[in-house]
Protein backbone atom coordinates (compact mmCIF):
# COMPACT_ATOMS: atom_id res chain seq x y z
CA UNK A 1 0.00 0.00 0.00
CA UNK A 2 3.11 2.06 -0.09
CA UNK A 3 2.25 5.54 -1.61
CA UNK A 4 4.83 6.31 -4.79
CA UNK A 5 5.14 9.91 -6.61
CA UNK A 6 3.93 9.47 -9.98
CA UNK A 7 1.88 11.64 -12.34
CA UNK A 8 -0.83 11.08 -13.75
CA UNK A 9 -4.70 12.12 -14.13
CA UNK A 10 -5.95 9.69 -11.35
CA UNK A 11 -2.94 11.02 -8.94
CA UNK A 12 -3.84 14.58 -9.60
CA UNK A 13 -7.49 13.97 -8.84
CA UNK A 14 -8.60 15.80 -5.52
CA UNK A 15 -8.40 13.33 -2.55
CA UNK A 16 -11.45 14.51 -1.76
CA UNK A 17 -13.99 13.68 -4.26
CA UNK A 18 -11.91 10.61 -4.89
CA UNK A 19 -12.94 9.49 -1.35
CA UNK A 20 -16.48 10.29 -2.12
CA UNK A 21 -15.96 8.35 -5.62
CA UNK A 22 -14.44 5.33 -3.60
CA UNK A 23 -17.45 6.06 -0.78
CA UNK A 24 -20.13 5.82 -3.61
CA UNK A 25 -18.65 2.73 -4.55
CA UNK A 26 -18.61 0.89 -1.16
CA UNK A 27 -21.91 1.63 -0.45
CA UNK A 28 -23.27 0.07 -4.24
CA UNK A 29 -21.23 -3.03 -3.19
CA UNK A 30 -22.89 -3.48 -0.05
CA UNK A 31 -26.40 -2.73 -1.59
CA UNK A 32 -25.86 -5.68 -4.42
CA UNK A 33 -25.62 -9.18 -3.02
CA UNK A 34 -25.23 -11.10 -6.55
CA UNK A 35 -22.84 -11.54 -8.88
CA UNK A 36 -22.91 -9.49 -11.91
CA UNK A 37 -23.78 -6.22 -10.19
CA UNK A 38 -20.80 -6.78 -8.63
CA UNK A 39 -18.53 -8.10 -10.93
CA UNK A 40 -19.76 -4.71 -13.21
CA UNK A 41 -17.78 -2.66 -10.00
CA UNK A 42 -15.27 -5.28 -10.26
CA UNK A 43 -14.07 -4.02 -13.66
CA UNK A 44 -15.28 -0.55 -13.27
CA UNK A 45 -12.42 0.48 -10.89
CA UNK A 46 -9.96 -1.13 -14.03
CA UNK A 47 -9.54 1.96 -16.01
CA UNK A 48 -8.51 4.04 -12.40
CA UNK A 49 -5.96 1.64 -12.16
CA UNK A 50 -4.48 1.53 -15.60
CA UNK A 51 -4.90 5.09 -15.87
CA UNK A 52 -2.81 5.86 -12.83
CA UNK A 53 -0.59 2.98 -14.07
CA UNK A 54 -0.09 1.07 -10.51
CA UNK A 55 -1.09 -2.33 -12.15
CA UNK A 56 1.81 -3.84 -10.48
CA UNK A 57 1.28 -2.77 -6.72
CA UNK A 58 -2.01 -2.81 -7.37
CA UNK A 59 -2.08 -6.64 -8.11
CA UNK A 60 -0.08 -6.98 -4.51
CA UNK A 61 -2.67 -5.71 -2.64
CA UNK A 62 -5.02 -7.87 -4.18
CA UNK A 63 -3.02 -10.72 -3.41
CA UNK A 64 -2.19 -9.73 0.22
CA UNK A 65 -6.11 -9.92 0.60
CA UNK A 66 -6.75 -13.15 -1.09
CA UNK A 67 -6.31 -15.39 2.39
CA UNK A 68 -8.93 -13.36 3.43
CA UNK A 69 -11.25 -13.91 0.24
CA UNK A 70 -10.61 -17.11 -0.08
CA UNK A 71 -11.65 -17.73 4.22
CA UNK A 72 -14.58 -14.94 3.09
CA UNK A 73 -15.81 -18.37 0.29
CA UNK A 74 -15.35 -21.06 2.17
CA UNK A 75 -17.40 -19.77 5.96
CA UNK A 76 -20.21 -18.44 3.39
CA UNK A 77 -20.28 -21.56 1.14
CA UNK A 78 -20.25 -23.82 4.54
CA UNK A 79 -23.17 -22.00 6.48
CA UNK A 80 -25.29 -21.50 3.14
CA UNK A 81 -24.55 -25.55 2.60
CA UNK A 82 -25.43 -26.13 6.05
CA UNK A 83 -28.71 -24.02 5.38
CA UNK A 84 -29.68 -25.61 2.43
CA UNK A 85 -29.89 -28.83 4.31
CA UNK A 86 -26.38 -30.48 3.64
CA UNK A 87 -26.63 -30.20 -0.32
CA UNK A 88 -24.34 -28.56 -2.64
CA UNK A 89 -26.32 -26.50 -5.06
CA UNK A 90 -25.04 -23.69 -7.34
CA UNK A 91 -26.97 -21.19 -5.78
CA UNK A 92 -24.52 -22.02 -3.05
CA UNK A 93 -21.35 -21.41 -5.17
CA UNK A 94 -22.50 -18.20 -6.38
CA UNK A 95 -23.68 -16.59 -3.18
CA UNK A 96 -20.15 -17.53 -1.19
CA UNK A 97 -18.79 -15.90 -4.70
CA UNK A 98 -20.86 -12.93 -5.02
CA UNK A 99 -19.73 -12.00 -1.25
CA UNK A 100 -16.57 -12.78 -1.96
CA UNK A 101 -16.05 -10.71 -5.26
CA UNK A 102 -18.11 -8.11 -3.07
CA UNK A 103 -15.08 -7.92 -0.16
CA UNK A 104 -12.76 -7.58 -3.23
CA UNK A 105 -14.55 -4.79 -4.82
CA UNK A 106 -13.62 -3.12 -1.54
CA UNK A 107 -10.26 -3.46 -1.17
CA UNK A 108 -9.91 -3.25 -4.74
CA UNK A 109 -11.20 0.56 -4.52
CA UNK A 110 -9.74 1.42 -1.36
CA UNK A 111 -6.25 0.42 -2.67
CA UNK A 112 -6.63 2.15 -5.82
CA UNK A 113 -7.13 5.38 -3.38
CA UNK A 114 -4.45 5.18 -1.25
CA UNK A 115 -2.06 3.92 -3.83
CA UNK A 116 -3.05 7.18 -6.07
CA UNK A 117 -3.01 9.58 -2.73
CA UNK A 118 -0.17 10.80 -1.45
CA UNK A 119 -0.83 11.26 2.60
CA UNK A 120 0.28 14.76 2.32
CA UNK A 121 -2.88 15.34 -0.02
CA UNK A 122 -4.68 13.50 1.95
CA UNK A 123 -4.07 15.31 5.14
CA UNK A 124 -4.74 18.81 3.48
CA UNK A 125 -8.04 16.84 2.43
CA UNK A 126 -8.86 16.22 5.73
CA UNK A 127 -7.73 20.25 7.20
CA UNK A 128 -10.02 21.47 4.46
CA UNK A 129 -12.74 19.30 5.25
CA UNK A 130 -12.24 21.33 9.17
CA UNK A 131 -10.86 18.18 10.73
CA UNK A 132 -9.19 20.01 13.51
CA UNK A 133 -5.13 19.80 12.66
CA UNK A 134 -3.74 17.86 15.66
CA UNK A 135 -6.04 15.08 14.22
CA UNK A 136 -4.89 15.30 10.28
CA UNK A 137 -1.72 15.33 11.27
CA UNK A 138 -2.07 12.32 13.97
CA UNK A 139 -3.17 10.81 11.17
CA UNK A 140 -1.13 11.39 7.63
CA UNK A 141 2.04 11.11 10.25
CA UNK A 142 0.74 6.94 11.19
CA UNK A 143 0.25 6.83 7.81
CA UNK A 144 3.23 7.80 6.82
CA UNK A 145 5.02 6.03 9.62
CA UNK A 146 3.83 1.94 8.16
CA UNK A 147 6.51 1.44 5.76
CA UNK A 148 8.82 2.77 8.01
CA UNK A 149 7.85 0.41 10.67
CA UNK A 150 7.28 -2.28 8.40
CA UNK A 151 10.83 -2.08 7.53
CA UNK A 152 11.99 -1.56 11.06
CA UNK A 153 10.18 -4.84 11.81
CA UNK A 154 12.38 -7.15 8.91
CA UNK A 155 15.47 -5.28 10.70
CA UNK A 156 14.37 -6.58 14.08
CA UNK A 157 12.92 -10.12 13.26
CA UNK A 158 16.68 -9.84 11.45
CA UNK A 159 18.50 -8.89 14.15
CA UNK A 160 16.19 -11.98 16.00
CA UNK A 161 17.02 -14.36 13.88
CA UNK A 162 21.11 -14.00 14.32
CA UNK A 163 20.11 -14.63 17.39
CA UNK A 164 19.06 -18.12 16.91
CA UNK A 165 15.43 -17.40 17.20
CA UNK A 166 13.41 -19.40 14.83
CA UNK A 167 9.94 -17.88 14.45
CA UNK A 168 8.45 -20.41 12.41
CA UNK A 169 9.47 -23.41 15.18
CA UNK A 170 6.79 -24.93 17.64
CA UNK A 171 3.20 -25.18 17.71
CA UNK A 172 0.67 -22.66 17.24
CA UNK A 173 0.81 -21.02 21.04
CA UNK A 174 4.79 -21.21 20.44
CA UNK A 175 4.51 -19.78 17.26
CA UNK A 176 2.62 -16.36 18.99
CA UNK A 177 5.61 -16.65 21.82
CA UNK A 178 8.14 -16.51 19.14
CA UNK A 179 6.85 -12.83 18.10
CA UNK A 180 7.42 -11.47 21.26
CA UNK A 181 11.09 -10.56 20.59
CA UNK A 182 9.70 -9.23 17.75
CA UNK A 183 7.30 -7.06 19.03
CA UNK A 184 8.72 -5.82 22.02
CA UNK A 185 11.62 -4.07 20.41
CA UNK A 186 9.18 -2.86 17.54
CA UNK A 187 6.98 -0.71 20.74
CA UNK A 188 9.83 0.23 22.36
CA UNK A 189 10.95 1.87 19.23
CA UNK A 190 7.60 3.67 18.01
CA UNK A 191 7.34 5.18 21.26
CA UNK A 192 11.07 6.23 21.43
CA UNK A 193 10.46 7.44 17.76
CA UNK A 194 7.38 9.38 18.32
CA UNK A 195 8.94 11.31 21.45
CA UNK A 196 11.38 12.13 19.52
CA UNK A 197 9.54 13.29 16.30
CA UNK A 198 7.16 15.20 19.46
CA UNK A 199 10.28 17.43 21.11
CA UNK A 200 11.57 18.12 16.87
CA UNK A 201 8.22 19.32 15.96
CA UNK A 202 7.73 21.19 19.23
CA UNK A 203 11.11 23.00 18.70
CA UNK A 204 9.60 23.38 14.73
CA UNK A 205 7.32 25.58 16.67
CA UNK A 206 4.37 23.46 16.60
CA UNK A 207 0.76 24.81 17.45
CA UNK A 208 2.50 28.34 17.74
CA UNK A 209 -0.36 29.94 15.99
CA UNK A 210 -4.13 29.03 15.88
CA UNK A 211 -4.31 29.94 11.96
CA UNK A 212 -1.95 27.75 10.09
CA UNK A 213 -1.44 28.45 6.57
CA UNK A 214 -0.51 25.93 3.61
CA UNK A 215 2.01 25.59 0.86
CA UNK A 216 -0.23 24.38 -1.47
CA UNK A 217 -3.97 24.23 -1.64
CA UNK A 218 -6.90 22.28 -2.96
CA UNK A 219 -8.68 23.25 -5.88
CA UNK A 220 -11.07 21.49 -8.28
CA UNK A 221 -10.59 20.98 -11.64
CA UNK A 222 -12.21 19.82 -14.51
CA UNK A 223 -11.44 15.88 -14.01
CA UNK A 224 -12.55 16.73 -10.14
CA UNK A 225 -15.83 17.30 -11.80
CA UNK A 226 -16.07 14.59 -14.11
CA UNK A 227 -15.01 11.82 -11.55
CA UNK A 228 -18.13 13.80 -9.40
CA UNK A 229 -20.70 13.11 -12.22
CA UNK A 230 -19.37 9.64 -12.56
CA UNK A 231 -19.69 8.97 -8.86
CA UNK A 232 -23.60 10.48 -8.75
CA UNK A 233 -23.86 8.41 -12.15
CA UNK A 234 -22.85 5.21 -10.01
CA UNK A 235 -25.08 5.86 -7.23
CA UNK A 236 -27.99 6.55 -9.33
CA UNK A 237 -27.52 3.71 -11.67
CA UNK A 238 -27.24 1.74 -8.28
CA UNK A 239 -30.25 2.83 -6.61
CA UNK A 240 -32.31 2.79 -10.12
CA UNK A 241 -31.42 -1.02 -10.46
CA UNK A 242 -31.60 -2.01 -6.71
CA UNK A 243 -35.16 -0.43 -7.02
CA UNK A 244 -36.88 -1.16 -10.61
CA UNK A 245 -34.84 -3.51 -12.37
CA UNK A 246 -34.90 -7.54 -11.03
CA UNK A 247 -31.34 -8.23 -10.70
CA UNK A 248 -31.14 -12.16 -12.22
CA UNK A 249 -28.46 -14.89 -10.57
CA UNK A 250 -25.91 -16.59 -13.06
CA UNK A 251 -28.03 -19.56 -11.97
CA UNK A 252 -31.40 -18.54 -13.20
CA UNK A 253 -29.80 -17.27 -16.43
CA UNK A 254 -28.17 -20.42 -17.17
CA UNK A 255 -30.20 -23.24 -15.76
CA UNK B 1 36.49 -19.54 6.68
CA UNK B 2 34.08 -17.09 4.92
CA UNK B 3 34.17 -17.53 0.86
CA UNK B 4 31.71 -15.53 -1.37
CA UNK B 5 32.01 -16.55 -4.91
CA UNK B 6 30.78 -14.27 -7.49
CA UNK B 7 27.88 -13.14 -5.43
CA UNK B 8 25.09 -10.57 -6.82
CA UNK B 9 22.11 -9.57 -5.01
CA UNK B 10 18.95 -7.20 -5.78
CA UNK B 11 16.14 -6.47 -3.52
CA UNK B 12 12.52 -7.06 -4.01
CA UNK B 13 12.36 -3.52 -4.78
CA UNK B 14 14.93 -3.49 -7.70
CA UNK B 15 17.67 -2.24 -6.41
CA UNK B 16 21.30 -3.85 -7.11
CA UNK B 17 23.08 -3.71 -4.00
CA UNK B 18 26.12 -6.19 -4.49
CA UNK B 19 27.62 -7.24 -8.20
CA UNK B 20 29.68 -9.60 -8.93
CA UNK B 21 31.25 -9.64 -5.68
CA UNK B 22 34.05 -12.38 -4.49
CA UNK B 23 35.60 -12.29 -1.48
CA UNK B 24 37.64 -15.10 1.08
CA UNK B 25 38.40 -14.20 4.38
CA UNK B 26 40.64 -16.76 6.20
CA UNK B 27 39.91 -18.26 9.72
CA UNK B 28 41.44 -15.55 12.38
CA UNK B 29 41.13 -12.84 9.95
CA UNK B 30 40.08 -8.89 10.95
CA UNK B 31 38.69 -7.30 8.51
CA UNK B 32 36.92 -3.72 8.10
CA UNK B 33 34.53 -3.18 5.17
CA UNK B 34 34.04 0.68 4.19
CA UNK B 35 32.48 2.40 1.87
CA UNK B 36 29.76 5.08 1.34
CA UNK B 37 26.21 4.90 2.28
CA UNK B 38 24.41 2.31 -0.14
CA UNK B 39 27.42 0.88 -1.25
CA UNK B 40 26.60 -2.64 -0.01
CA UNK B 41 28.45 -3.51 3.29
CA UNK B 42 25.29 -4.57 5.00
CA UNK B 43 24.12 -5.97 2.28
CA UNK B 44 27.40 -8.21 1.83
CA UNK B 45 27.55 -9.59 5.96
CA UNK B 46 23.69 -10.13 6.03
CA UNK B 47 25.10 -12.82 3.62
CA UNK B 48 27.43 -14.11 6.20
CA UNK B 49 25.10 -15.45 7.95
CA UNK B 50 22.21 -16.24 5.67
CA UNK B 51 19.94 -13.41 6.37
CA UNK B 52 20.16 -12.85 2.61
CA UNK B 53 20.75 -15.27 0.16
CA UNK B 54 22.53 -14.40 -3.13
CA UNK B 55 20.54 -13.87 -6.61
CA UNK B 56 23.68 -15.07 -7.75
CA UNK B 57 26.78 -16.80 -6.77
CA UNK B 58 27.41 -18.42 -3.61
CA UNK B 59 28.59 -18.01 0.16
CA UNK B 60 30.14 -20.75 2.06
CA UNK B 61 30.93 -20.37 5.76
CA UNK B 62 33.10 -23.41 6.55
CA UNK B 63 32.47 -25.28 3.27
CA UNK B 64 28.65 -24.64 3.86
CA UNK B 65 26.67 -23.06 1.14
CA UNK B 66 24.26 -20.70 3.17
CA UNK B 67 21.60 -21.28 1.13
CA UNK B 68 21.42 -25.03 2.08
CA UNK B 69 21.24 -24.53 5.64
CA UNK B 70 19.52 -22.39 8.01
CA UNK B 71 19.74 -18.66 9.72
CA UNK B 72 19.65 -20.30 13.52
CA UNK B 73 22.29 -22.71 12.16
CA UNK B 74 24.67 -20.69 10.50
CA UNK B 75 24.65 -18.18 13.43
CA UNK B 76 25.97 -20.71 15.85
CA UNK B 77 29.43 -19.99 14.14
CA UNK B 78 28.38 -16.46 12.59
CA UNK B 79 27.60 -13.65 15.26
CA UNK B 80 26.32 -11.09 14.08
CA UNK B 81 25.96 -7.76 16.26
CA UNK B 82 23.61 -5.12 14.35
CA UNK B 83 23.97 -1.50 14.51
CA UNK B 84 21.32 -0.32 16.51
CA UNK B 85 20.78 -1.90 20.14
CA UNK B 86 17.21 -0.95 20.28
CA UNK B 87 16.73 -3.35 17.68
CA UNK B 88 16.81 -6.25 19.69
CA UNK B 89 16.99 -5.43 23.19
CA UNK B 90 13.66 -6.76 24.66
CA UNK B 91 14.38 -8.78 28.29
CA UNK B 92 13.58 -7.44 31.82
CA UNK B 93 17.22 -7.43 32.27
CA UNK B 94 20.36 -7.40 31.17
CA UNK B 95 20.81 -10.83 32.03
CA UNK B 96 17.85 -12.49 30.34
CA UNK B 97 19.05 -11.04 27.57
CA UNK B 98 22.03 -12.71 27.52
CA UNK B 99 20.83 -15.92 28.09
CA UNK B 100 18.07 -15.31 24.84
CA UNK B 101 20.39 -16.38 22.17
CA UNK B 102 21.90 -19.38 24.47
CA UNK B 103 18.44 -20.58 25.11
CA UNK B 104 17.68 -20.65 21.41
CA UNK B 105 20.72 -22.37 20.79
CA UNK B 106 19.75 -25.12 23.71
CA UNK B 107 22.82 -25.14 26.28
CA UNK B 108 22.45 -26.16 29.49
CA UNK B 109 21.36 -23.49 32.37
CA UNK B 110 24.71 -24.01 33.72
CA UNK B 111 26.69 -23.45 31.35
CA UNK B 112 24.14 -20.17 30.66
CA UNK B 113 25.11 -18.78 33.75
CA UNK B 114 28.85 -19.22 32.86
CA UNK B 115 28.63 -17.67 29.32
CA UNK B 116 26.34 -14.66 31.00
CA UNK B 117 28.70 -14.01 34.01
CA UNK B 118 32.19 -14.39 31.43
CA UNK B 119 30.32 -12.26 28.78
CA UNK B 120 29.23 -9.54 31.26
CA UNK B 121 32.51 -9.21 32.65
CA UNK B 122 34.24 -9.35 29.50
CA UNK B 123 32.03 -5.61 28.48
CA UNK B 124 32.25 -4.01 32.02
CA UNK B 125 28.64 -4.38 32.26
CA UNK B 126 28.32 -6.78 35.52
CA UNK B 127 26.84 -4.39 37.25
CA UNK B 128 23.58 -4.06 35.35
CA UNK B 129 22.85 -7.99 35.46
CA UNK B 130 19.85 -7.38 37.13
CA UNK B 131 19.27 -3.94 35.41
CA UNK B 132 16.59 -3.44 32.20
CA UNK B 133 17.96 -2.93 29.20
CA UNK B 134 16.07 -0.32 28.36
CA UNK B 135 17.21 2.00 31.49
CA UNK B 136 20.96 2.23 30.59
CA UNK B 137 22.42 4.95 28.20
CA UNK B 138 22.74 4.61 24.25
CA UNK B 139 26.56 3.33 24.69
CA UNK B 140 25.93 0.68 27.11
CA UNK B 141 23.09 -1.01 25.19
CA UNK B 142 25.23 -1.15 22.82
CA UNK B 143 27.59 -3.42 25.00
CA UNK B 144 25.04 -5.33 25.87
CA UNK B 145 23.86 -6.24 22.27
CA UNK B 146 27.43 -7.20 21.94
CA UNK B 147 27.49 -9.19 24.83
CA UNK B 148 24.41 -11.10 24.22
CA UNK B 149 26.05 -12.64 20.63
CA UNK B 150 29.31 -13.13 22.47
CA UNK B 151 27.57 -15.17 24.74
CA UNK B 152 27.67 -18.03 22.31
CA UNK B 153 31.26 -17.77 21.78
CA UNK B 154 31.10 -17.49 17.64
CA UNK B 155 34.06 -18.50 15.55
CA UNK B 156 32.95 -15.40 13.33
CA UNK B 157 32.04 -12.36 14.74
CA UNK B 158 30.74 -9.41 12.34
CA UNK B 159 29.46 -6.11 13.61
CA UNK B 160 27.59 -3.52 11.84
CA UNK B 161 29.38 0.12 13.33
CA UNK B 162 30.85 -0.88 16.67
CA UNK B 163 31.56 2.70 16.91
CA UNK B 164 28.60 4.38 16.77
CA UNK B 165 27.88 6.18 19.72
CA UNK B 166 30.84 5.06 21.74
CA UNK B 167 32.70 7.64 23.61
CA UNK B 168 37.29 7.25 23.17
CA UNK B 169 36.97 4.95 25.88
CA UNK B 170 34.80 2.77 25.38
CA UNK B 171 36.72 2.43 21.56
CA UNK B 172 39.95 1.62 22.71
CA UNK B 173 38.19 -1.23 25.06
CA UNK B 174 36.49 -2.42 21.93
CA UNK B 175 40.22 -2.35 19.80
CA UNK B 176 41.59 -4.04 23.11
CA UNK B 177 38.62 -6.30 22.67
CA UNK B 178 39.14 -6.72 18.76
CA UNK B 179 42.97 -8.17 19.42
CA UNK B 180 42.03 -10.32 22.17
CA UNK B 181 39.43 -11.94 19.58
CA UNK B 182 42.43 -11.97 17.37
CA UNK B 183 44.25 -13.84 19.47
CA UNK B 184 42.10 -16.78 20.47
CA UNK B 185 42.19 -17.03 16.45
CA UNK B 186 38.76 -15.93 15.83
CA UNK B 187 37.38 -14.02 12.71
CA UNK B 188 36.25 -10.68 13.06
CA UNK B 189 34.65 -8.67 10.30
CA UNK B 190 33.36 -4.99 11.21
CA UNK B 191 31.25 -2.85 8.57
CA UNK B 192 32.18 0.94 9.38
CA UNK B 193 32.50 4.68 8.84
CA UNK B 194 35.21 5.04 11.22
CA UNK B 195 38.35 6.16 9.35
CA UNK B 196 40.46 6.87 12.51
CA UNK B 197 39.29 4.08 14.03
CA UNK B 198 40.40 1.82 11.39
CA UNK B 199 43.85 3.61 11.06
CA UNK B 200 44.47 2.87 14.77
CA UNK B 201 43.60 -1.12 14.28
CA UNK B 202 44.92 -1.68 11.11
CA UNK B 203 43.06 -4.47 9.75
CA UNK B 204 42.52 -5.59 6.19
CA UNK B 205 40.53 -3.02 4.85
CA UNK B 206 38.05 -4.06 1.42
CA UNK B 207 36.63 -0.85 0.08
CA UNK B 208 33.16 -0.86 -1.87
CA UNK B 209 31.09 0.88 -3.94
CA UNK B 210 27.95 0.74 -5.73
CA UNK B 211 27.58 -2.82 -5.07
CA UNK B 212 31.75 -3.52 -5.99
CA UNK B 213 34.66 -4.47 -3.98
CA UNK B 214 37.05 -1.42 -5.33
CA UNK B 215 39.96 -2.31 -3.15
CA UNK B 216 41.21 -4.44 -0.83
CA UNK B 217 44.41 -4.74 1.17
CA UNK B 218 46.25 -4.17 4.19
CA UNK B 219 44.99 -1.20 6.13
CA UNK B 220 48.02 1.02 5.40
CA UNK B 221 48.26 0.59 2.00
CA UNK B 222 44.25 1.24 1.05
CA UNK B 223 43.89 3.58 3.81
CA UNK B 224 46.65 5.94 2.19
CA UNK B 225 45.73 5.14 -1.09
CA UNK B 226 44.74 8.80 -2.40
CA UNK B 227 42.74 7.49 -5.73
CA UNK B 228 40.75 4.61 -3.76
CA UNK B 229 40.00 6.60 -0.88
CA UNK B 230 38.63 9.78 -3.16
CA UNK B 231 36.59 6.60 -5.08
CA UNK B 232 34.43 5.80 -1.61
CA UNK B 233 34.34 9.47 -0.51
CA UNK B 234 36.59 8.33 2.17
CA UNK B 235 39.00 11.13 3.95
CA UNK B 236 42.67 10.03 4.56
CA UNK B 237 42.82 9.21 8.42
CA UNK B 238 44.66 12.38 10.31
CA UNK B 239 48.13 11.04 10.68
CA UNK B 240 48.45 10.07 6.72
CA UNK B 241 47.10 13.75 5.92
CA UNK B 242 49.80 15.12 8.12
CA UNK B 243 52.28 12.96 6.22
CA UNK B 244 50.43 13.53 2.47
CA UNK B 245 51.52 17.35 3.76
CA UNK B 246 54.78 16.49 4.49
CA UNK B 247 55.55 14.60 1.07
CA UNK B 248 57.18 17.79 -0.20
CA UNK B 249 60.04 17.11 2.89
CA UNK B 250 60.92 13.80 1.60
CA UNK B 251 58.15 11.51 3.88
CA UNK B 252 56.68 8.91 2.57
CA UNK B 253 52.53 9.60 2.86
CA UNK B 254 52.23 5.64 3.95
CA UNK B 255 51.62 6.20 7.83
CA UNK B 256 48.61 5.77 9.60
CA UNK B 257 49.90 4.28 13.16
CA UNK B 258 50.61 6.84 16.10
CA UNK B 259 53.47 5.52 17.03
CA UNK B 260 55.13 4.68 13.47
CA UNK B 261 54.74 8.60 13.00
CA UNK B 262 56.34 9.36 16.24
CA UNK B 263 59.00 7.42 15.31
CA UNK B 264 59.66 8.20 11.68
CA UNK B 265 59.15 12.16 13.03
CA UNK B 266 61.66 12.11 15.52
CA UNK B 267 64.14 10.33 13.97
CA UNK B 268 63.84 13.35 11.41
CA UNK B 269 64.28 15.63 13.93
CA UNK B 270 67.60 13.91 14.95
CA UNK B 271 68.83 13.98 12.04
CA UNK B 272 68.11 18.12 11.36
CA UNK B 273 69.92 18.31 15.14
CA UNK B 274 73.41 15.95 14.14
Amino acid sequence: MKFRKVYSPIHNLDPRIKFIYVCAVFVAAILFGSILPLTALFLMQFPFVFLARVQRQWLRSLRGALFLAVFIFFTNFIFSFINAGYVIIASNVEFAAAMTLRFVVLVESFSVFFLTTSPDLLGLALEESHVPYEFSFAFTTAVRFVPVLAEEAQTIMDAQKARGLELEKGNFMKRIRNYIPVLIPLIVSAIRRSLELAEAMESRAWGATKKRTNLYGLTLHKGDFVLLGITMAILVVAFYVLLFVPVPTLTKLFL
Amino acid sequence: MIVVEGVSFTYSGGVEALRDVSLTVKDGEFVAIMGQNGAGKTTLVKHFNGLLKPSKGTVRIDGVETTKTSIAKLSRTVGFVFQNPDHQLFSETVEEEIAFALKNFGFEEEVIQKQITWALNLLSLTQYRKTSPFMLSGGERKRVALASVLAWDPQILIMDEPTIGQDHEQKEKLRQFIIQLQAQEKTVVIVTHDVEFVAECNPRVVLMKEGKIVADGQGKDILTNLEALAQSSIVLPQIAQIFTQLTSLGFSRNVIDIYEAKGILLQAWGRRRT
